[in-house]
């Protein structure tokens, strides 16, 4: 049986083969070695196919409209991040643009650029250490924290103005559910023991 | 399941903190470094410095607490009033418009979780400088949890991202971000990185150092 240490207190368990979707926990400080998905690749796949899809639709279309009285006043995406930047907040601009957009759009095309040639029992050059780079930057992405950022403000301003909401708010509501799925069916056990397979 | 009921540094083995994959320990001279056969990242026993880096990204943390929650958030202003808000006063108004739920969701993810952070990773660090055997489960689990609730934090930020993007000259006046949205963003990145920097491993070193 393959030997694996627990990451969160070192201990070193033997890891039984694991059926459905099966939980081992580690038997001193009960954090999760390993969690097993079946089908996870397939799956992972099609969720991230439909991921790109919808960020590609956030990206595009209006975002967010306000109207008071005859005024009307319509944004993007982007919109917030370039007025924080014209605001002199250039550090802050790029932290919003690199959480809620540059991050997880790496995110999603680094697993779609690993995940794909896995499917077919190929390789990606760099395959490991792209995923690798996916994993660490699982806390940066912050998608769902910007999706109830939205929604704070939106009551916020709800009281003064109509707010519009736009095609791209939808997409990206979605597109929150569809990630948050995704991350449910990755089994990353799996997929690094494919990695070491293929190779 | 089976249980070796030994640690990896004990069988000299490292565990890889990228893709935890075991491999031997390697004889290395200081100036080498060994790398995961499997993700190619640097292997470490423990994280290097884990207990130094944290300490000094704490105690950035608690300088930046201070000018994030005192300075202004947003300033608004509608027909030459000009009205500055901090944290605590963007939760006042909520309070008094009756959304309380709201008002606690700010408090919760701008002035308490920032600070249970900065406590609990303080009082892990002293806990295995002075390598106390005291409920190290518990500690893991608290760790795990700041681990994981830091990121909520930023909420903040995007409220006051999409409050300055929509609320621009023209209809009901206009809205800047103040400067403390720089220091609280920075104080959020840095309590992220300050937990990411602690080794929970070394919660349950001090067990095995006198069990030997």
């Amino acid at each position: 049986m393959p030997l694996i240490a627990c990451h969160q207190c070192d201990l070193v368990h033997q890891l039984p083969p694991l059926s459905g979707r099966a939980t081992a926990r580690c038997t001193r400080c009960r954090a999760v070695l390993v969690r097993a998905k079946p089908n996870s690749i397939d799956r992972t796949l099609a969720l991230l196919l439909a991921g790109v899809i919808l960020f590609s639709v956030a990206c595009s279309f209006p975002f967010l409209g306000l109207r008071s009285g005859g005024v009307m006043q319509e944004t993007a995406l982007l919109t917030g991040v370039k007025t924080l930047y014209q605001q002199g907040m250039p550090g802050l601009s790029v932290l919003v643009l690199m959480t809620c957009i540059l991050i997880p759009l790496a995110q999603m095309l680094g697993l779609l650029y690993v995940l794909a040639p896995l499917k077919f029992d190929r390789t990606a050059p760099f395959a490991n250490r792209v995923f690798r780079w996916h994993r660490s930057l699982q806390p940066w992405g912050m998608m769902e924290v910007f999706m109830l950022g939205i929604l704070i403000a939106l009551i916020k301003l709800g009281e003064m103005a109509t707010i519009i909401p736009g095609i791209s708010l939808g997409a990206f509501a979605l597109l929150i559910f569809v990630l948050a799925a995704m991350l449910t069916v990755l089994d990353p056990h799996q997929v690094w023991l494919r990695l070491e397979e293929e190779r | 399941m089976k249980t070796a009921a030994l640690t990896a540094k004990q069988l000299g083995l490292v565990s890889c903190h990228d893709c935890h994959h075991l491999s031997q320990r390697p004889q290395l001279t200081d100036d080498q470094q060994a790398y995961c056969p499997r993700c190619g990242a640097a292997l470490h026993q423990r994280t290097p410095n884990s207990i130094a880096r944290t300490w000094a990204l704490v105690f950035a943390a608690l300088i930046l607490y201070v000018p994030a929650n005192l300075l202004p958030m947003t300033i608004s202003t509608t027909l030459g009033d000009q009205q500055s808000d901090t944290i605590l006063s963007g939760v006042i108004y909520f309070m008094h418009e009756g959304s309380l739920g709201i008002a606690l969701v700010i408090f919760v993810a701008s002035i308490f979780v920032p600070m249970m952070k900065i406590l609990i990773l303080s009082f892990l660090l002293l806990s295995v400088q002075f390598r106390s055997r005291w409920r190290p489960r518990d500690r893991t689990r608290l760790y795990r949890l700041t681990d994981v609730v830091g990121r909520w934090s930023m909420v903040d930020i995007y409220v006051v991202t999409i409050v300055v993007a929509l609320v621009k000259l023209g209809a009901i006046g206009n809205i800047d971000a103040g400067p403390a949205s720089g220091y609280f963003a920075a104080l959020v990145v840095i309590t992220m990185l300050a937990a990411e920097s602690f080794d929970p491993r070394l919660i349950w070193d001090a067990l095995e150092e006198r069990d030997d």
